[in-house]
């Protein structure tokens, strides 16, 4: 049906796979500005420096609930470190097509990832 | 077994053309296609065509033919009365609501004229008070929309066009009045005479005819400069050769108006469906309950975004819109809904639904079964 997002980006935004809440997460990536409409946060669970696991609840276009996806799959199982370089054009790459307004969703995508890092290591 | 079973909830945005205005333009295409401006048989025959139109329209507005100016679109009628006033007044004002389509909105604001935006209540109506405080002695127009394309907010018309009247007599400079009936044309009287107005704009897509055309009426005694220069037709006012199966075609949908109004009808289907949406939890109706185009819904969900909730429906095979469908592409959340103090986040959320012509109970209720887990699946994604 739509040709404004991959069929990809669709896939991720009708069943996102790492949708929902950590308990006791080790960090919290809380992102996002009421005036675009997108509010996303990322949970993550470290393990010897590692991102054991990842989950997001994210109120926002499909955009923002497929790149917030994608950051998740990209993130799981990577070094801090290796995560923290993960750019929103891989998360772009990533998903295919993105409508051209959209592709700042990525970018919001990323910063709730390195937030939630952040907020670990502050920790 | 799949059947095309899809629905259409975005009459706002467009509708489809009525078979028998199909009907009508389709000779003009080909075996009619004389340029009305020519003077043989070819010509004069597309010529007929377009006087007939002409009076077709004239006859819905209640106008003389003179005063009706054939455009290629609602926009362009708007930009030949707002500009072409604009352009003719040395120091002009000009006086329009916050909730304008951008078609009036951008205009005004391009244009160069000093121009005060007028607010609107809760509901979207604007209040008359603040129209007569803003009115100067610099004022030339007053454009003010008919019903509102999101939240179907009529505005009162007759009430606007009684008090310019009466500023009017007290002045030298003539203030002219102007409203955008392209949203409002399919259901409400279009008498200019009883509605008091100068300027009235028609789209053709709106009302089941074809994109690409539109009607202005302007009434003669309104000094326009023109915008669009060329070959000099449509009095001067508006150049370019006639696009007679399109004039055609919108002629042929007003006419039908007349029989296919269907105001009740569509308006109970409509309230039925804004009474059962209303019961999802955290649903909220956007513009007012009465004094409301008949065949528009808006709402508000709590913890979802509006877009997310279009293209899930989509994939089921309904289609709905966020808001008006020009602002797709804007990240920005709807000018109305903020000018009728939704915050950011509520007006994020919305969804227009609306009715047509050819929309059954059926339909409307495959909707409504099919809106609340659309509305819950979001909330689960979102957590909130």
């Amino acid at each position: 049906m739509s040709n404004i997002y991959s069929e990809k980006a669709m896939d991720h935004f009708l069943n996102p796979r790492n949708m929902g809440k950590l308990d006791d997460p080790d960090g919290i990536g809380d992102v996002g500005n009421p005036g675009c409409g997108d509010l996303m946060t990322i949970y993550i669970k470290v393990d010897e420096d590692k991102i054991k696991d990842i989950k997001f609840k994210t109120l926002g276009c499909a955009a923002a609930i497929a790149t917030s996806d994608m950051i998740c799959e990209l993130a799981k199982g990577k070094v801090l470190d290796d995560a923290l370089k993960i750019t929103f054009q891989d998360v772009v790459d990533k998903l295919g097509k993105l409508p051209p307004s959209k592709v700042h969703c990525a970018n919001l995508a990323q910063k709730g990832l390195k937030e939630a890092i952040n907020d670990y290591r502050g920790k | 077994m799949l059947m095309n079973t899809k629905i259409y909830l975005d009459n706002a945005s467009t509708t489809p053309v009525d078979e028998r205005v199909m009907k009508d333009m389709r000779p003009f295409f080909d075996e009619k296609f004389g340029n009305p401006s020519s003077l043989h048989s070819f010509g004069q025959e597309a010529r007929v065509a377009i006087d007939e139109s002409r009076e077709k329209i004239a006859d819905f507005l209640n106008c003389d033919p003179k005063e009706v100016i054939f455009t290629g679109s609602a926009t362009e009628a708007n930009n030949i009365m707002i500009k072409g006033i604009i352009e003719a007044d040395d120091d002009p004002h000009v006086i329009t609501t916050a909730i304008e389509h951008d078609a009036v909105l951008e205009t005004v604001k391009q244009s160069g004229a000093n121009y005060s935006i007028l607010d609107v209540d809760e509901d979207g109506f604007v209040n008359l008070k603040d129209l007569e405080e803003e009115i100067n002695e610099k004022t030339v127009l007053v454009t003010v929309m008919y019903a509102n394309n999101e939240i179907g907010t009529i505005q009162p018309i007759k009430e606007i066009a009684e008090l310019i009247k009466t500023k009017n007599k007290e002045r030298d400079k003539k203030i002219h009045f102007h409203t955008d009936a392209a949203q409002a044309a399919g259901y409400l009287n279009c008498d200019v005479k009883e509605l008091g107005v100068d300027g009235l704009t028609i789209s053709g897509h709106k009302i089941y005819g074809p994109k690409g055309v539109g009607v202005l009426f302007k009434k003669r005694n309104v000094k326009a400069e023109p915008i669009i220069f060329g070959g000099g037709q449509e009095d001067g006012i508006r150049s370019g050769t006639y696009n007679t199966p399109l004039i055609v075609g919108i002629a042929k949908a007003v006419e039908l108006l007349k029989e296919e109004k269907r105001k009740e009808e569509t308006e109970e289907l409509r309230d039925y469906m804004i009474d059962e949406v209303l019961k999802i939890e955290g649903a909220s109706l956007n513009g007012p309950q009465k004094s409301r185009l008949p065949n528009n819904a808006n709402f508000s969900f709590k913890g979802v975004e509006g877009e997310s909730i279009v293209m899930i429906l989509d994939q089921k095979g309904i289609a709905t819109s966020t808001g008006s469908a020009c602002s797709s592409k804007s990240l920005e959340a709807s000018h109305v809904l903020k000018a009728i103090g939704l915050k950011d986040l509520d007006a994020h959320s919305s969804l227009r639904v609306s009715v047509g012509r050819k929309t059954t109970k059926k339909e409307i209720d495959k909707f409504l079964k099919i809106l609340p887990t659309t509305i819950e699946r979001l909330r689960e994604i979102s957590g909130r």
